[in-house]
């Protein structure tokens, strides 16, 4: 089966750990997969206004150019592009008012109707790969490293577009158990990190991010995996602020997802 | 703080444009205080949701106008999967961004940006954060 890859802008850029590190797990797994041509930014956020689909146009023209590419499978690394190429398709699969004026709008484009399946690195790993085969896989194993997977939101949230039980996931932990780490179980794993509140809030989202590294460390653990280039920024990159100024009892290294 | 309700404090048009912008209806809210539980940013908005969720049910245009907590919220859709009611409360907030952020007011300027943070600063922060807060 091959599958298109969706990678966004940030893993081009500022994550492209995120993109070799994964791509290099895909070609040890044998997966075969074809970056998307001609991708455009998929906006980073669903637009939560229900008479806004201007912003819609972005992620459905990606999806449209899955379709062309022949695939029906298009794979995501980064949380935030998921959360959004997901809403977008189950709106196109389930809204027929709003499938039929975002056509319109579009009449350069053939019409798409959400019939390609979007999904994130691990959920396809897990239906596709199975965690045996990851662990037969794996040469360098984490030997027992005190590992805290965290989530965020928008991998888990709305429900129709999670990629396990939204309130209580284990997908990410059976991953890196599999990759030889032991697993350390904390509640803020689903909380979020401040997202782009660090532009608007930039202390409001250092404290949350402080509290969900308080709380991994308290739970034991000696870092962190992740898998979205923002949370990474916000637990990662200003963890020096946190040191400074907050209560971080000690640093969390930030993983973003890789093997 | 007590407050007087009449006809005349509630804002009929805010209360009409809320529901047209978010699509969600408000009035389910039966106040169990689920959302204010599980706001991550409970502790820096100066509303809690649930009373948000109030003032947008009396139809208190002036408070809300006076909370920060659409602005603070960072739609993590906690909330939303948890409230009883059903009610996608992340929308009602959008909605009440949206009613300042469509007279073109920015809450946040791009070019106010320092160069040493757009230089840090993953695209994905500065997409979503543009998007959210600004015309």
């Amino acid at each position: 089966m091959k599958i298109s890859y969706y990678p966004g802008c940030t893993l081009k850029t500022k994550a492209k750990n995120l993109e070799s590190s994964a791509l290099a797990c895909l070609d040890a797994l044998g997966v075969e997969y074809e970056e998307l041509p001609r991708w455009n930014c998929c906006g980073a956020v669903y637009s939560l206004s229900d008479d806004d689909l201007i912003h819609l146009i972005a992620p459905v023209r990606d999806l449209i150019r899955v379709q062309e590419q022949g695939f029906d499978t298009v794979l995501t690394l980064c949380s935030m592009c998921y959360n959004t190429l997901a809403r977008a398709n189950e709106l196109m699969k389930n809204d027929e008012v709003k499938r039929g004026t975002i056509n319109d709008f579009m009449d350069e484009e053939p019409d798409y109707k959400g019939e390609i399946k979007v999904v994130h690195f691990l959920d396809f790993i897990r239906d596709e790969i199975g965690w045996d085969k990851l662990k037969a896989s794996v040469k360098n194993s984490l030997n027992g490293m005190k590992l805290a997977p965290y989530y965020g939101c928008t991998l888990l949230r709305p429900g129709d577009v999670s990629i396990d039980k939204s309130n209580s996931p284990v997908v990410f932990e059976e991953c890196m158990e599999a990759l030889g780490a032991e697993i350390v179980k904390f509640p803020k794993a689903i909380e979020c990190c401040g997202s782009y509140q660090v532009l608007g809030n930039p202390e409001a989202a250092l404290k949350v991010s402080n509290d969900i590294i308080t709380d991994a460390t308290a739970h034991g653990a000696e870092a962190m995996a992740l898998t979205c280039p923002l949370c990474d920024y916000n637990l990662g990159h200003r963890q020096e602020e946190m040191l400074k100024s907050m209560k971080v009892p000690k640093r969390c290294r930030c993983f973003i997802l890789r093997s | 703080m007590p407050m007087k309700i009449s006809k005349e404090t509630a804002n009929e048009q805010l209360r009409q444009k809320v529901k047209e912008i978010s699509g969600e209806d408000f009035q389910k809210c039966y106040q169990c205080g689920t959302c204010s539980g599980s706001c991550p940013m409970a502790d820096q908005v100066t509303v809690l949701p649930r009373r948000v969720m109030a003032l947008l049910q009396l139809g208190r245009k002036e408070a809300l106008e006076e909370a920060n907590t659409h602005w603070v919220c960072a739609s993590c859709h906690m909330c939303m999967v948890r409230c009883p009611r059903g009610i996608d409360i992340t929308k009602v907030m959008e909605s009440l961004r949206q009613l300042t952020l469509r007279k073109n007011e920015d809450i946040i300027n791009p070019s106010e940006i320092s160069k040493e943070d757009t230089e840090k600063l993953p695209q994905v922060a500065m997409v979503s954060g543009f998007r959210k807060l600004t015309s």
